[in-house]
């Protein structure tokens, strides 16, 4: 089960959150921070999972961009760590058509968050799946 | 990471610019979104930040309040707002927008509101009442897409009383043309099934209708529910085990349309869901086992890429093999699989291996076996996280051989820690475990030093909320344990539960009635079972409790019971004197006051360990022509010289532990007088000699040790410390397994556990038999035995005094430490104690010395003798770990290769055959084999302290051993190469 996504910076800030158990908003920042801090702390030789709480995380990589997914310790770390994948390659695949970037396209990448997984659960893994709602409703913002 | 992610990485140039500064302001396509990022980005301080969003949502709140922003405007907003909320800052007077925004907005608008609303919103919120009718609307919708988000957005949230309104056009969309409309439907169903099951139980039969959807996405949404309802009930679904195993077979055989594939490798995440729910299925049931078996092994045998993602799913399957009804031959082949993830060099892979180990090791803890190299070196990884995983792997093969070094490794790793949760966790394991080892060897076997240990922990640490909750774990957890029955639990334990429980029952508070904690005590007092040493534990933790009224009295009632007729007959005064203070204490209000302050439980405090608060008393005594206090050491001197007072019992230091040990195990006169002669020599056995005074001495069993050696030993009790070690005896019969502890230890450069285990392997050995002068090797000791004689008949000669006994001093070896002689009575043997160390290192050394005695009658006579000592009397095991052996092997500078004789026998591997011979013979220690090749390390005593290393690099080279030796000391190697060849060539 995931219990949350973040996508993050070098420095540390949050640059997209989605949360799949209930947070309140204000303790949001300082699990963030604490989160992140203890996967930029790290090495590169070190393993992509850390233990945190009472669940784990899994993390990876993208030159200045963190993803961080906050997982229950019934799920299976490494296909996970291949979802965060799967994700960016979905990314990759629709902001290259448009020549934009994710961050100032919070509302496309949530879009498409939410096609990959709901309620904690991964529901869908097939690329073009993932973003023909995404592209259905470009085509018709198009046509408005 | 794999060659393949590799180049997909390299491939998305795109992605890799997005968090560039560079691009933003030329990318953004809503200038003021852009600019709050932007802006968000330069800062440097969370002041700033909070002033900039205050700013923001100021802005915002003006522009959703203005009537001529129009809804294109609207949907740019929400995004600023939740961009503001993500940052942790409320935006809730934009919530109603949001839900207007998906009202009234147009397909891309009506999207990010449905998006602001899950964002924003809980499940609970009343706000998700008024999108109830915009969500029926959107899903009677012609427009495909508005019924897509509309179902998205119902599957996401949605108010639990409000799911009859639209169960029926959602029920409706199952049956949809398109696929993507009936895997939402399916999914949306699924949401209703996890808030409200019953609402749902009508429709099971159109979820098996989506099972067998010809689409595979829908198929696969169905899963999700499947997996629900097989975990919570797996009989009522064992029919379906044909049905997902056809699936899963068609899966990984590649049935699917290509783009289901994740480089290359067919649905992956599917396949994972699907071993899940077989897992489900199959779990303690032969028959629908049986039925997975050929699937299960086909998804091992495909899973042959190498690429993470075909790990993630062998890693699935290791574990479903491992929970359906076993299948040895399919258990062999993902035990393998396992091989394969432990010795990855891939991180990833090692920790999943580590965790796949820890699974099954639950089924069948021998698995770990072939990997115990690889665990040992994965305890001492650099990557804490590996290294937990290693001792969670640990924790799952703890048995009563092995807890000891497990339940180290975990303090160890706990005194490294500064984690809280982990630390929490595994102290909790640490407690499990100190409790079953307790159990399972009954208490009497296990180390001191564990529970001590354990206390210290408990007990060190700033107070924080964690130690705190650690303590109060640990009191919950003994209080229900004396709760129960306790007369099997061992004595030491009962003795830690006293403390804890004495130190920490204030962590309770009041939720429990403030006696309770007293009555188990006393109720361990009144038990038969309970032994005099615990029961001054028990009385030690009373007296701390005593401060409640009802504690009090009960405090009261015990010590009036303890010191009535009933136990004033016993002879332990520790125990008495307990009592004694308790009961002042509990009838002394104002004496309780100060020495129980409510406040001061958590200071520590000063120990004075000289006693100068008993100066007056002791001058006093003096003065009143008291005897001074001499130290054990000064007596026993005392006493060889005074040989008018015929005090033998006490003419050995007596052990610091005989007050504790119990008088049974011991040398009976059943052995034969030579063999005894030796042995009781060779231990300094005192409890032989008390043993033979028993009747007339002083009874010491049971009685609190509180004056050591060298006088008072601070009773740390008190200072929140822990308390004075329990020293074990030992058997004395000096099997390998039980060094005797209770030896006096000349040198005491050595670590004691060290000690012991140099102890097991070179007791005995070397214990030549020189007719009048015999030598045996001790951890850096000679001791030197000269019988008198040997004929019966001469018995009476043998009072003979022994006056001086010294060693030479040569070149090569020097005697660092001498012990004053010692007569053991009745054995006509006296004993002396030399440290000797081997200055430089030789294949063979000279000791000498001259001994002078003295007959009752005679003159006094001297004889000189001389031993042959050989460098492997000097030798010692060296313990170290792989990782530390090659850091040494790479600082040593004198080496030597040579090929060597391997050793043959039936049944063991050339090498290790070899290896053993060299470890029996020369006390080395084999640090690790693998495959052809041996790593072995030893050390040599050489002055106090440790010694000098020398290590051995061995590998099989055909018929022979090629050896490397390194060693910092330049003779080493080659004499011990000599010693080496030897003892390869006699066996």
């Amino acid at each position: 089960m995931i219990k949350f996504l973040l996508m993050v910076n070098k420095q540390g800030q949050t640059r997209l959150s989605k949360y799949y158990e209930q947070v309140d908003i204000e303790k949001r920042p300082s699990l963030e921070t604490d989160v992140v801090k203890r996967c930029l702390s790290r090495k590169k030789e070190e393993c992509s999972f850390v233990e945190y709480k009472d669940f784990r995380l899994v993390y990876r990589q993208y030159a200045a961009l963190f993803i961080v997914v906050g997982i229950s310790d019934t799920e299976n770390e490494l296909s996970i760590y291949e979802l965060v994948h799967n994700f960016v390659e979905v990314l990759d695949k629709y902001f290259s058509r448009v020549v934009s970037s994710i961050m100032f396209n919070l509302d496309k990448v949530h879009i498409i968050i939410d096609e990959i997984i709901q309620n904690g659960h991964i529901v869908e893994t097939n690329k073009n799946r993932i973003l023909a709602p995404l592209l259905a409703l470009d085509k018709m913002a198009e046509a408005h | 990471m794999s060659d393949v992610v590799e180049k997909t990485l390299s491939a998305l140039p795109s992605l890799l610019s997005l968090d560039s500064q560079a691009g933003a302001g030329k990318l953004s396509p809503s200038s003021k979104l852009g600019n709050l990022i932007k802006g968000i980005t330069e800062l440097t301080s969370k002041h700033e930040e909070e002033k900039l969003i205050k700013k923001e949502l100021e802005s915002i709140k003006e522009q959703v309040a203005s009537p001529n922003t129009t809804m294109r405007q609207m949907k740019e907003i929400m995004v600023r707002a939740i961009y503001c909320e993500m940052l942790g800052y409320q935006a809730s007077f934009s919530y109603i927008h949001a839900i207007k925004l998906a009202q009234q907005g147009s397909v891309l608008e009506k999207r990010v509101g449905y998006l602001a609303v899950s964002l924003f919103l809980n499940e609970t919120d009343e706000f998700l009442l008024l999108l109830v009718n915009t969500v029926l609307k959107d899903l009677q919708s012609t427009n495909l897409i508005e019924v897509c988000m509309a179902l998205t957005v119902v599957s996401q949230m949605f108010p639990k009383d409000m799911i009859p309104a639209i169960l029926p056009v959602v029920e409706e969309k199952l049956t949809h043309p398109k696929e993507i409309i009936r895997r939402k439907a399916v999914l949306a169903l699924y949401k209703f099934y996890l808030i409200a099951p019953n609402q749902v139980q009508h429709i099971h039969s159109k979820f098996r209708k989506a099972l067998c959807d010809k689409d595979p996405g829908v198929m696969t949404a169905s899963l999700h529910i499947y997996l629900q309802l097989i975990k919570e009930n797996p009989e009522s679904y064992k029919d379906l085990t044909g049905s997902m195993v056809t699936i899963l077979r068609q899966v990984v055989g590649g049935k699917l349309p290509l783009d289901f594939n994740y480089h290359s490798v067919p649905a992956p995440w599917l396949q994972i869901q699907l071993l899940r729910i077989l897992a489900y299925l199959g779990k303690e049931d032969q028959g629908t086992s049986e039925m997975m078996y050929d699937v299960l092994e086909e998804s091992l045998r495909r899973a042959e890429m190498n690429h993470n993602i075909t790990y993630a799913i062998l890693f699935e399957c290791v574990k479903t093999i491992y929970t359906v009804h076993p299948k040895s031959q399919l258990l062999e082949k993902a035990a393998e699989c396992i091989g394969n993830f432990v010795l990855s060099p891939k991180i990833n892979l090692k920790y999943l291996g580590l965790k796949a180990l820890t699974y099954v090791v639950q089924q069948d803890a021998n698995l770990a076996l072939p990997h115990q190299m690889t665990i040992i070196e994965c305890l001492d990884h650099s990557d804490v996280i590996i290294k937990r995983e290693t001792l969670e792997l640990l924790f799952r093969i703890t048995n009563a051989q092995n807890v000891t070094v497990i339940v180290e490794k975990m303090l160890e790793f706990l005194r490294l820690t500064c984690d809280d949760y982990s630390t929490i966790d595994l102290v909790g394991k640490v407690a499990e475990l100190t409790m079953n080892s307790v159990f399972s060897l009954g208490g009497d076997v296990m180390q001191p030093d564990i529970p001590n240990n354990f206390l210290r922990l408990l007990a060190e640490g700033v107070d924080n909320v964690e130690d705190r909750q650690l303590r109060l774990f640990a009191v919950d957890s003994y209080v229900s344990l004396l709760q129960g029955v306790t007369a099997k639990l061992p004595q030491r334990f009962l003795q830690v539960i006293s403390w804890v429980l004495g130190e920490y029952s204030y962590l309770r508070e009041e939720e429990s009635d403030p006696g309770s904690v007293m009555r188990l005590l006393a109720r361990l007092l009144d038990q038969r079972h309970t032994s005099t040493e615990t029961r001054s534990w028990v009385l030690g933790a009373m007296t701390k409790l005593c401060s409640s009224p009802v504690s009090v009295a009960l405090a009261r009632d015990v010590c009036e019971r303890y010191l009535s007729s009933l136990y004033s007959g016993s002879l332990n005064t520790v125990l008495r004197q307990k009592a004694q203070e308790l009961m002042i204490l509990s009838q002394d209000t104002k004496l309780r006051a100060r020495v129980l302050p409510a406040e001061g439980r958590l200071e520590s405090l000063e120990v004075d360990s000289s006693l100068s608060f008993l100066d007056g008393y002791v001058s006093e005594a003096l003065a009143a022509g008291a005897a001074p206090y001499k130290s054990p050491h000064q007596r026993q001197e005392d006493l060889v010289q005074e040989k008018a007072l015929s005090l033998e019992p006490y003419g050995l230091s007596l052990p610091v532990s005989l007050s504790s040990c119990s008088i049974t195990d011991r040398l009976t006169d059943r052995r034969s007088p030579t063999l005894l002669s030796m042995s009781s020599g060779l231990s300094g056995n005192s409890t032989e000699l008390s043993h033979q005074e028993g009747s007339t001495t002083l009874k010491l069993e049971g009685v609190k040790r509180v004056w050591g050696k060298d006088g008072y030993l601070a009773q740390q009790q008190s200072a929140g410390e822990t308390p004075t070690p329990l020293v074990e005896l030992p058997n004395p019969l000096l099997s390998p397994q039980s060094p005797p502890s209770q030896t006096q230890k000349p040198s005491s450069g050595l670590e004691p556990d060290q000690e012991k285990r140099q102890l097991a392997s070179s007791l005995f050995v070397g214990l030549g038999s020189h007719n009048s002068v015999c030598l045996v090797r001790l951890p850096s000791t000679v001791w030197l035995f000269i019988k008198h004689c040997q004929s019966a008949n001469q018995s009476h000669v043998f009072k003979a005094l022994f006056k001086r006994f010294y060693i030479n001093s040569c070149q090569s070896i020097s005697c660092i430490s001498g012990s004053p002689l010692k007569e053991v009575k009745g054995h006509s043997v006296s004993v002396c104690l030399h440290t000797v160390v081997m200055k430089r290192a030789s294949v063979q050394v000279e000791l000498a010395g001259l001994l002078s005695y003295q007959r009752p009658l005679g003159q006094p006579q001297a004889a000189q003798f001389s031993l042959s000592l050989s460098l492997k009397h000097f030798l010692r095991p060296l313990t170290v770990s792989t990782g530390d052996y090659g850091k040494m092997w790479l600082s040593f500078s004198h080496d030597l290769k040579q090929n060597l004789r391997l050793v043959t026998t039936e049944h063991q591997e050339p090498l290790t055959a070899t290896l053993d011979a060299l470890k029996g013979k020369l006390h080395l220690h084999v640090v690790d084999i693998i495959g052809s090749e041996g790593i072995v390390a030893c050390r040599l005593l050489q002055g106090p302290g440790q010694g000098q290393p020398c290590l051995l690099h061995c590998r099989v080279n055909a018929d022979s051993l090629a050896v490397w030796l390194r060693s910092p000391v330049p003779e080493l190697p080659d004499s011990l190469l000599y010693h080496c060849q030897k003892a390869l060539t006699e066996t």
